[in-house]
């Protein structure tokens, strides 16, 4: 009984318990792990795809999925760097015109999705083509350059000692946790992705709902692109190529599900986020080959999803009814 | 003279010019339970989505305490006051009991957004505890029992102040207690002076609960009035339109020699413990026994879905291996599942794939495997007409569109095809009408004189007594006692199957593994 009790904690808790021992490995590997500098630096790294993966979480909260988000990244970069480069914008109203871009290319996606009725994963493989096709059209493929008062940014300390990259993606999360947890918008988020059949007869107007998570995702692929171009200064063709991997990726090891209705901002996608950047420095920290690294990352992550799939059918058996007396 | 809540006058409703609904008109009195009974496709649906605003009549009227009433849209029925609990629940297993009640209008913190959760937890606590449900309202919806989830879906329409409430045979997923304690609630609601419409298929559940009734037949009201005039056979005549004498066929035992099913001391973990049981041919043995008795759990052993510890099924004098359906289905079972629209069909697919679609090996060529689709539809459309299925269209139509008792029969025919051994058939009866109803008796008494052995799950008691040769009881996942189609006594039947009548030697048993 009491093993039972231990494996049921384990396996309702596998997130922070796969956290903790990742952590374990990584700092008995190289003990130069553990120190606050890396985990700083963790951190820091963390901060663009997590701004990203609460995005993403939105979508998957209501069973949907959103591809276009590294192109997303890509595109609102461009615009900007081009905003204060070439029209020469002062930064602040630069990047609000790029979050616009990243709301706009959300705005297609939730209409193609919600209005043409087209198929999440399509509509945004097909976003994503055009937005970075944007992109490259608008910079002839040529990198942008971002000038200091950007760059600088990434030095800034909030209250004298956060990272100012931090500070907006605990930000984000606080907003995202608020927004998910006590309101009636987030609540109904949930109950949209766990029926949406019943969701439409409770009288949740589903489709406004789905539609807002795209734009959300949008919006926040262009902030979190913003965060990279301050750490970076430099943005070319392959600007946020793959990172949509990343997003989805943090988002379902933090335990959020593909079918919607399941899944959190904190601790969910903010542990998920962490993780990966922790297996990453990991990899680096223990001298792994640098073209062998993508590989045990992708292991990692399919050994977690496939560890959550499994989780859930055993979690059933554990709780199943027991008929015959003890 | 009782208040009129609500009155239907005259509705008519057409769907493709065929008479869905023909001049209907009947009343509900305030204070009053309304008894709405009928075949499958009477009408009842039409009717109740006419009130809840999802479908408008072609002619008629409606009117709500004498004034005209026209809904547009399902929230106007929300909005006068009219609310349902339908079979299927609308809630949402992720969310909290509170949230569940409060989704479709939470209480916000004066004009923000943000959700008053005091306010959501103590009205949700309230309502609670007038239905009698000791639950916290934090609890997620999906740590509840179905009978729990069907009360929560009864506070939901309760939060919204609702004057008319419609039950629409909610009681096919709970047990007796719970069934017991929904009737209690929805008498103290009446008492209370709501009106409450309840439709059910369980007739003498209706002669329990209901004041007035009124039957639906084809569309058109055969009779109203109280339920002291309507003793369950006159409901039952004018609900069919002939005289059902019998409502089970008559029963002539055609038992071989040859056993077709033996199990040897089947036992798993928490589940069952050392079953035994045999089925001969053409022989129909009953499984009764109260929900979670373990019935349902054996039939999945037995077919291969589910493993077992110990023990051993042997079919035809062959051992079956375990926990491997597709050999079963060789061997000759078939199983005729509880739920059949998740687990028998495909409701989106029309009625041919649905019968071909355990028998499509049989009909694929020998090296290309290509279906032989012409030889497949002959074939089900023997079946079908045998099973005498009402359908327009076996190659197109879906299975959706037709009446329980017609899916059923999809169902049984999807198996008939494969000309099974051993016929599993779990609650083959459950939320179909009395018509359909004796129509699968008759398959059942067919099929068995044809040679085929049937294992009979049913949680009703007469039915089992009409149809089985013997009758196996079962409680908390072990066989109990066999009864022969001689001994059959409802009252013995019943108290064992309670444990209220159980042999010293037997209550030893009990006593020495719970020491273990």
């Amino acid at each position: 009984m009491e093993t039972n009790r231990l494996v049921k904690f384990v396996l309702k808790n596998s997130t922070a318990v796969l956290f903790v021992l990742i952590f374990i490995m990584f700092g008995l590997i190289a003990p130069r792990f553990f120190t606050a500098k890396n985990f700083q630096n963790i951190m820091s790294n963390a901060s663009y795809i997590g701004i990203i993966a609460v995005g993403m979480t939105f979508v998957l909260l209501t069973g949907g999925i959103d591809l276009s988000v590294g192109s997303t990244m890509y595109l609102s970069a461009v615009v900007c760097g081009k905003l204060i480069n070439e029209a020469g914008l002062p930064v602040f109203p630069a990047v609000m015109v790029s979050l616009l871009v990243g709301l706009m290319v959300g705005a297609v996606n939730a209409f193609a999705i919600t209005r043409l009725r087209l198929v999440p994963f399509i509509t945004t493989l097909i976003t994503q083509t055009i937005a970075r096709g944007f992109g490259l059209f608008i910079t002839r493929s040529v990198a942008v350059n971002y000038p200091d008062s950007v760059t600088l940014m990434s030095t800034s300390k909030v209250l004298g000692f956060i990272p100012l990259q931090i500070f907006i993606f605990l930000m984000v999360v606080l907003l995202a946790s608020i927004v998910l947890n006590r309101t009636r918008y987030g609540r109904q988020l949930y109950a949209v992705g766990n029926d949406l059949e019943s969701a439409k007869k409770a009288g949740i107007k589903s489709d406004r709902l789905i539609a807002s998570t795209y734009m959300i995702s949008g919006l926040l692929a262009a902030l979190g692109g913003f965060v990279t171009i301050t750490q970076i200064g430099r943005v070319n063709a392959g600007f946020g190529s793959g990172d949509e991997f990343d997003a989805i990726a943090a988002a379902v090891l933090g335990g959020a599900s593909l079918f919607g209705g399941i899944g959190t901002v904190f601790p969910g996608t903010v542990l998920g986020t962490v993780m990966i950047e922790m297996i990453q420095a990991g990899l680096v920290f223990a001298n792994i080959d640098i073209y062998i690294q993508p590989i045990i990352m992708a292991a990692i992550i399919f050994s977690a999803v496939f560890i959550d799939s499994v989780r859930t059918t055993q979690i059933k058996k554990l709780e199943r009814r027991n008929i015959l007396k003890v | 003279m009782a208040e009129v809540v609500f009155a239907y006058k005259n509705i008519t409703k057409r769907f493709f010019g065929v008479h869905a609904l023909n001049n209907v008109s009947f009343e509900l009195e305030r204070g009053k339970i309304l008894g709405l009974v009928g075949e499958n496709g009477a009408g009842k649906s039409t009717l109740m989505n006419i009130l809840g605003g999802v479908l408008q009549p072609d002619e008629g009227e409606m009117f709500l305490s004498g004034e005209p009433y026209v809904p547009e849209s399902p929230l106007d029925a929300t909005c006068a006051g009219i609310e349902f609990i339908h079979q299927e629940l609308n809630l949402f297993t992720n969310l909290s009991v509170a949230e569940n009640i409060s989704i479709s209008s939470f209480p916000c913190i004066r004009r923000t957004p943000f959700i008053h959760r005091r306010a959501m937890q103590d009205s949700s606590r309230k309502l609670l505890q007038s239905l009698n449900l000791d639950i916290s309202p934090n609890i997620l919806v999906e740590n509840l029992s179905p009978g729990e989830r069907q009360l929560v879906e009864i506070a939901k329409a309760l939060s919204t102040n609702a004057d008319i409430l419609l039950f629409d045979e909610p009681t096919t997923s709970l047990t007796a207690n719970e069934t017991e304690n929904l009737f209690a609630i929805m008498r103290r609601l009446r008492d209370e002076g709501k009106s409450i419409i309840y439709i059910s298929h369980i007739l003498s559940d209706v002669q329990e609960l209901v004041d007035d009734i009124v039957v639906l037949r084809d569309g058109q009201v055969m009779g109203g009035g109280p339920i002291a005039d309507f003793p369950i056979h006159r409901m039952i005549n004018l609900m069919v339109g002939r005289e059902i004498d019998n409502v089970f066929p008559d029963r002539i035992p055609s038992i071989k020699d040859r056993v077709i099913l033996s199990c040897e001391h089947v036992s798993e973990t928490g589940m069952v413990r050392d079953i035994n049981l045999s089925v001969r041919e053409g022989e129909i043995v009953g499984m009764f026994g109260l929900m979670g008795s373990g019935r349902t759990e054996f039939a999945r052993m037995l077919f291969g879905i589910d493993p077992y510890k110990e023990g051993s099924i042997v079919v035809d004098g062959e051992p079956l291996p375990k926990h491997n359906p597709q050999e079963s289905i060789k061997r000759g079972l078939a199983f005729i599942t509880e739920n059949r629209r998740e687990e028998g069909l495909l409701m989106d697919y029309p009625i041919l794939e649905n019968i071909g679609l355990v028998s499509l090996p049989d009909y694929s060529a020998a090296v290309t495997r290509l279906v032989d689709s012409k030889r497949l539809f002959k074939r089900a459309d023997e079946v079908a007409s045998s099973l005498r299925l009402k359908c327009n269209d076996l190659k197109n139509q879906k299975v959706k569109s037709l009446s329980g008792g017609n899916q059923q029969k999809v169902v049984i025919g999807k198996w008939l095809l494969k000309d099974p051994s051993l016929l599993i058939m779990d609650e083959p009866t459950r939320g179909i009408d009395v018509g359909a109803k004796y129509e699968v008796y008759l398959i059942m008494e067919r099929l068995a004189s044809e040679g085929t052995g049937i294992l009979f799950i049913s949680s009703e008691i007469e039915e089992l007594m009409a149809m089985c040769d013997r009758i196996v009881v079962w409680s908390q996942g072990e066989v109990m006692r066999e009864f022969r189609r001689e001994d059959f006594s409802q009252e013995r039947i019943m108290r064992i199957a309670f444990r209220q009548d159980i042999d010293y030697d037997m209550e030893e048993k009990v006593v020495v593994n719970g020491n273990e």
